[in-house]
Order: structure tokens, then sequence, then C-alpha cells
């Protein structure tokens, strides 16, 4: 029983995390049509960000409870400055340009932020565990569980339900949606599809620090970490379908539910399963789970 | 008022900047004896210079070289390393970053022996990079010197000629593991493991479970897990441990994944039920602190940093890097003072055959082998592996938070000898801990 219940619990955690970095990139595919490598980097920045911010805060003795709201205003305050940054100077020059030539751009974007991110934080790991210690545990059927992991559930629960919320009641949901069916007819309509595609961007990278900066009291953050992040991102992304929330969701539950059971019950295949499910998916359906049919242009 | 221009303020500070440093160079060239000096011997050393393992391996090993070859180049380094630079020539390092594929560490190998021209490479610490590199040594001809790889298969694989490794493999931290593991638990029924899933955590695990099943063959393994490297997030794998009777949990997690571990696993009460064993812990104690449980039990790749003796070597290199960077030197600071000085008593005991000249490649390859020397920790003698491989002695210690003095410390120190903790040179690593450790002498 205690498996069982490991399983779920751990599987739902992992889940919640992937959720959280990967719905800044769906996102952004979904809108721009953009596959943002440079996603990576955003968690990265955003994770040392969080790290830093945490690490100020925590020196002067404050409340353990301000430390959480440090977070959050740390992964938004870099997520603005650098998703203004990329798409202002870089993004906006390539629009309507094929997509490898994108996708080259902010691959070529994620390795000088990895560098940029050393110019200013160093090499030195930083740690900021006071948000994620202090938090405590709690047991359910013998099996010890972080308030903070179980916390973060409940955050990838929310941000689910308001982006779901987001899109489909308010009117910026509704103009994103007739960008992501049709650009051209969305911008003959009146839709300012440049700012559009702006703000799309801002909350991605914000998404994308969020996720870092929430992952930062857990781990020692140390450069490269962007990396391992955005290849897992990816795999979300691509079993639930590009540009599909709801994909980005169920493809973490699978993921997060998966490993679970791997790590539990076959150690071995951990790695591997995450691999198999996606291409499982992939084989039978080529676009991802919940990736809409398009329509053939002439 | 009189304004300047930004061009002609600019000018001003790099003439000035060009005097002052022409200062010093004029200052010695003035006084300089006349007789032309040794030409440099150039030595590409390589480390992790960014990515996850720069902080607490590569840069400690870089700044441990750093002050090394500038001590020695002064001739400041205490006896018995007192002569300048190797036999006299001073050393002219290049640094170059280990990050990336092994396939790029083999290409940028290539390109410091054959493009950069270097004399000897001192370089390595992911066990891949040193399984990949060692064939192109051995074909490009170019001394090189392991500095903190760890994976036994170095040497056990195949003969090598211009390959050395001055630090003893993981083989020796992984019985100096089961040997502490067993004098703390001598009735231990069950253990666990977690190790990184590469060469270095494989090969740490089988050698560990290899040395229990000979110590005590009743211990049965509960879990053995392999997260994926730089994994950082372990939920499922401290549930999974969580779920066992393990009294002990073996790991030789290194970098900030051990960080990460550490404080995950402390958060969800693991140390309570198992008691951690981290082969490569003490590159840790300083930066977690009091986030180790008392009762942990800490290795360090050999009796360093707080386990080193209390020798003039180790008091003046401790000296030296604390007072250079403001914190005290970690094992990869001490792997890699003990592999240039390795160079150097080679580099000089081939120069003394020959009158003080300066050696060949092969004449210093030659001095090397079974060479013996001391470390600022320990005394390594180059015994297995052909003479090329080190051993040396290991200590292991329990970590205790000196909350009175706000201070880690490692207390309940064993040190093994390296008899007892490393095979013989006639026998792999596999083969003598399968056949029981024969001939292993622990008095």
């Amino acid at each position: 029983m205690i498996t069982v219940i490991a399983i779920v619990t751990d599987g739902l955690v992992y889940a919640a995390w992937l959720f959280v970095v990967a719905i800044g990139l769906t996102l952004i595919f979904g809108v721009m049509k953009i596959l943002n490598v440079a996603h990576g980097a955003f968690y990265a920045f955003g994770a040392y960000a969080a790290a830093t911010a945490i690490g100020l805060y925590f020196d002067r003795g404050w409340p353990v409870v301000g430390g959480y709201l440090v977070v959050a205003i740390a992964a938004i305050a870099i997520g603005l400055v650098m998703g203004y940054i990329l798409e202002r100077v870089f993004l906006r020059r390539v629009y309507g340009k094929d997509e490898v030539v994108v996708v080259l751009i902010t691959y070529a974007l994620f390795l000088i932020l990895e560098d940029v991110l050393i110019l200013i934080w160093g090499t030195d790991g930083r740690s900021a565990y006071q948000p994620y210690t202090e938090a405590g545990s709690f047991t359910v059927g013998g099996l010890p569980l972080s308030v903070y992991d179980i916390g973060l559930v409940g955050f990838a629960g929310l941000l689910a339900i308001a982006s779901t919320l987001a899109i489909k009641r308010t009117t910026f949901g509704r103009l994103l949606t007739a960008v992501i069916y049709d650009r051209e007819t969305a911008a003959a309509f009146g839709v300012n599809v440049s700012r559009v595609y702006t703000v799309t961007f801002l909350v991605g990278a914000v998404l994308g620090a969020l996720g870092g900066a929430l992952t930062a009291p857990k781990i020692s953050v140390t450069p490269g970490l962007g990396v391992e992040v955005i290849v897992l991102a990816f795999a979300v992304v691509a079993i639930g379908g590009m540009g599909s929330m709801e994909g980005a969701l169920v493809g973490a539950l699978i993921v997060g539910l998966f490993r679970a059971g791997a790590v539990h019950l076959v150690p071995q295949l951990e790695l591997f399963s995450i691999y198999a499910v996606m291409a499982l998916v992939l084989v039978f359906r080529p676009q991802g789970l919940f990736s809409r049919a398009q329509p053939r242009k002439i | 008022m009189q304004r300047t221009s930004v061009g002609a303020r600019w000018a001003r500070r790099i003439s000035a900047a060009l005097l002052f440093t022409s200062l010093p160079v004029a200052a010695v060239a003035q006084t300089a004896p006349a007789a032309p000096a040794a030409p440099p011997v150039k030595l590409g050393i390589v480390t992790f210079l960014t990515g996850p393992a720069a902080g607490p391996f590569g840069i400690p090993g870089r700044n441990s070289a750093e002050i090394m070859i500038e001590m020695l180049n002064a001739g400041k380094v205490p006896a018995p390393y007192a002569s300048v630079g190797l036999a006299g020539a001073p050393i002219l390092p290049k640094f170059v970053d280990e990050a990336g594929s092994s396939a790029n560490q083999v290409t940028e190998f290539r390109n410091l022996v054959q493009r950069d021209g270097m004399n000897a490479v001192v370089g390595y610490i992911s066990s891949g990079n040193c399984l990949a590199v060692a064939p192109v040594a051995e074909e490009l001809k170019a001394l090189t010197v392991f500095w903190d790889c760890g994976t036994p298969r170095i040497f056990e694989e195949r003969p090598l000629k211009y390959v050395f490794r001055a630090t003893p493999h993981a083989t020796m931290d992984n019985v100096a593991a089961a040997r502490y593991v067993l004098k703390k638990f001598p009735d231990l029924a069950s253990f666990s493991g977690i190790n990184q899933n590469y060469a270095w955590g494989q090969d740490s695990w089988r050698d560990f479970v290899a040395a229990m099943k000979a110590l005590a063959p009743k211990a049965t393994v509960d879990k053995e897990l392999f997260p994926k490297l730089f994994a950082g997030e372990f939920g499922a794998e401290i549930s999974a441990l969580l779920t066992t009777n393990s009294k002990v949990v073996h790991s030789s997690f290194w970098n900030g994944d051990l960080e990460s571990f550490i404080v995950q696993s402390g958060a969800r009460g693991l140390p309570a039920r198992s008691t951690m064993v981290y082969t490569a812990g003490e590159t840790a104690m300083f930066r977690l602190g009091a986030k180790i449980p008392d009762g942990t039990i800490i290795g360090a790749r050999g009796p360093h940093g707080v386990m080193a003796p209390d020798t003039p070597l180790n008091k003046w290199f401790r000296g030296v890097y604390e007072d250079r960077f403001a914190t005290a030197p970690t094992y990869p600071a001490y792997h890699m003072a003990q592999s240039i000085l390795g160079l150097k008593s080679a580099w000089d005991k081939a120069a003394a055959t020959k009158g003080g000249q300066q050696p060949s490649i092969d004449e210093v390859v030659k001095a090397f082998e079974g060479l013996e020397f001391e470390g600022p920790s320990a005394r390594i003698r180059m015994a297995i592996g052909n003479g090329h491989q080190g051993i040396a002695d290991i200590a292991y210690g329990s970590f205790r938070f000196n909350k009175a003095e706000n201070k880690a410390e490692i207390v309940d120190i064993v040190r093994y000898p390296a008899e007892c903790v490393n095979p013989p040179d006639n026998m792999t690593s596999t083969a003598w801990l399968a056949a029981g450790m024969p001939g292993a002498k622990c008095n």
C-alpha cells in the first residue's frame, strides 16, 4: 500500500513541476509557432534569481512566509525583463521566417544566456533551501511527504484552472484563441497580433522563470540546469500536443506517473520509461494527444 | 571647467596601465641573472570551469593548480619540492574547460597536444572523459596525468604507457566505506544505494556491494537506484528508500546532486531511518553545514581536507589555499595538488639521472612508473596498474555539526592503510573483491 501511495504522490509532484515548466513552452508554441529552446534559460535565470533573492531575504532574518512571496516576485521580475528583451531585440525581427531559422535563433540565445548566467552569478552553486526545509513534512500512510512538494501540486492545479479560465473567459483569451487558429484571419479582423505575441512571450517567459524559481529551494542551483529541463519539457509537450495546454497537463501527468512507477518498481527503466511513453504516443498520434487537426492551406 | 574627450581619457588610462604593467617586467629584466632560463614546460590543465561540476570540483581543482604552479615556479613549495618548476623549467599552464561531451574532450585533448604543443596534460574529473581520452593519449604518446576521475577501469582494461593517475581509484573509497559501515553496524541486515547512472556511480555501487558481500555475506541489498546524472530532483527515489528497512544507504553522489539529495532527503526524514554514507561527502560539508544530519558517514576519496594529517606540507598547502581563496581546500584541491607534485617528482627524478638536464617525455614516463612521493595529505605509491596507478591510505569519519562553534566537523575518524583497501598489482579490482579481498593488510 505504501508503494501505491508513494507512486501516486511522487508522480503528482513530478508532474506538477513538469507542468509549470512546460505550460510556458507550449503557450509560446501554440500562439507564436516558435519552438523556444531559450525557455531553458528562463528556467535557469528564474532559479538563480530566486536563489539570490531568498538568500538576501533570509540573511535579514525576516519571517519565513515572506520567502515564498520573494520566490514569486523574483520569477516574475526576471521573466518579464528577459522576455521583453528577447522578444523586442531578437524574435520580433524573425516573425514569419522559416521555423528552423527561429529554432536556431532561440538555441543560440539559450547558449549565450547560459554564459551570461555564469558572468552574472559565477560558477559556484547557489543554495536557497529555507522555503523548502522550513515548510516541514507530514506523513500519509507511513510515508513522510514534504509540505513544499504538496504545495507545488496545489499551485500547478491552480495554474491549470487559471490558464483555462483566462483563455476561455477573458477578452484577451479569446483574441489569443483567434490568433492560435489563424494569425492572418485574426489580423484581418483587427486583432493586434504583434501585441498578442509580445504579451504571450512575456507570460511564457514568466512561467518558465517561475518553474525555475519554484525548484530553486529544492536543489543546488548550478550552471547548466536549464539543459536537463528543456529536454524533459519538450517530451511533455510532444506527448500532449504542441501548443495544447490540456496536453501539457496530461503529458506531465503521464510522464510523472510513469517515471514514479518505474523508480519504485523497475528502477533500471526510470529514464527509459519517460521516452518510451513519448515514443509510444507519437507512434499512434504523431501530433500528440491533444493537438487539433490542422486544415491544409492552399 | 576644462572638459576632456572620452577617447582622451581612455588613452590616458591605457597608457597608465601599460606603464604600470611594464614596471615589474623592467625590474625583473634588470635583476634577472644573465644565464638563460630553461624553456617553460607547457602544461594543459583540464577541469570543469563551467557547469554543475565546476563549483564543488572544477574550481577547487583549478584554484589548487593555480597556486601550486605559481609556488613551484617561485620555488616556494616546502621540501621535498623546494626546487623551481619542473627540473628548473617554469611551468606555463593552459586551463581548458572540461564541460561538454567526451567526444568534445577528445578533440580538445588533441588540440592541446597537437596544436598547442603541451608537454603534458593534467586533467579530467569525469570518469567518462578519462576513459575516452586514455587511448588518444597513448596514440599521441602524450604524457597525461588523470587527477580526479575515479573509475578503476582505466588501467585494468588495457596497459597504458603514457597515462598516470596519482589519485587512488574508486575501489578504495568503497572498500573503506564498507569497512567503516560494518564497524558502526556489525550486524547490518540490509542496505540500499543511490548512485548516478554512469561509469562513476555504477562502478562505485558495484565495488561497495562486492566489498559488503566479502565482509558481511548475510547483509542483503534492498534497493539499488540509478537516477541520471544532474537529475536534481529525487522525490521518487527518496520515497523508494523510505519504503525499505535499510539501516544504511550508500551514495557516491557528487556535485549539485549530492547537495540536492542531502536537503531533499533530510526534509523527508530519510536520515532518521537510515544512516547515509556519502563517499564524496566532504565536498558538501562546509557548504551545507548543519543541513547534514549528525552521524552521516563521510568520505573524502583519501585522507584529505579535515581528515588530512598535520604534516608541514599539508599545513603549508592549507595555509596558502585559505589565504588566496578564503575557504578550506576540499578533496579535489588535494587531488590536483598531489597530481602536480607527482608530475614534478617524476620530472625531477628523470632530470637527476641526466645531470639536471631537461628530460624527454619518455624519460619522465620511465621515472613516473612505480614512483613514491609525498602528497599534502598522504604518501602516494604508484604501486598498481603496472606502476601507473597510485594508492594511498584513506580515512572515513562521521559528520557532526558543532553548534557551539558553528562549525562542520568529522569525528570518529578511522584510517585504513592503502594495502587494506586496494587490490594488489596483479589483480583487477573486480576479481579481488569477488575473491574476498585476498592479501588485504589492515593492521
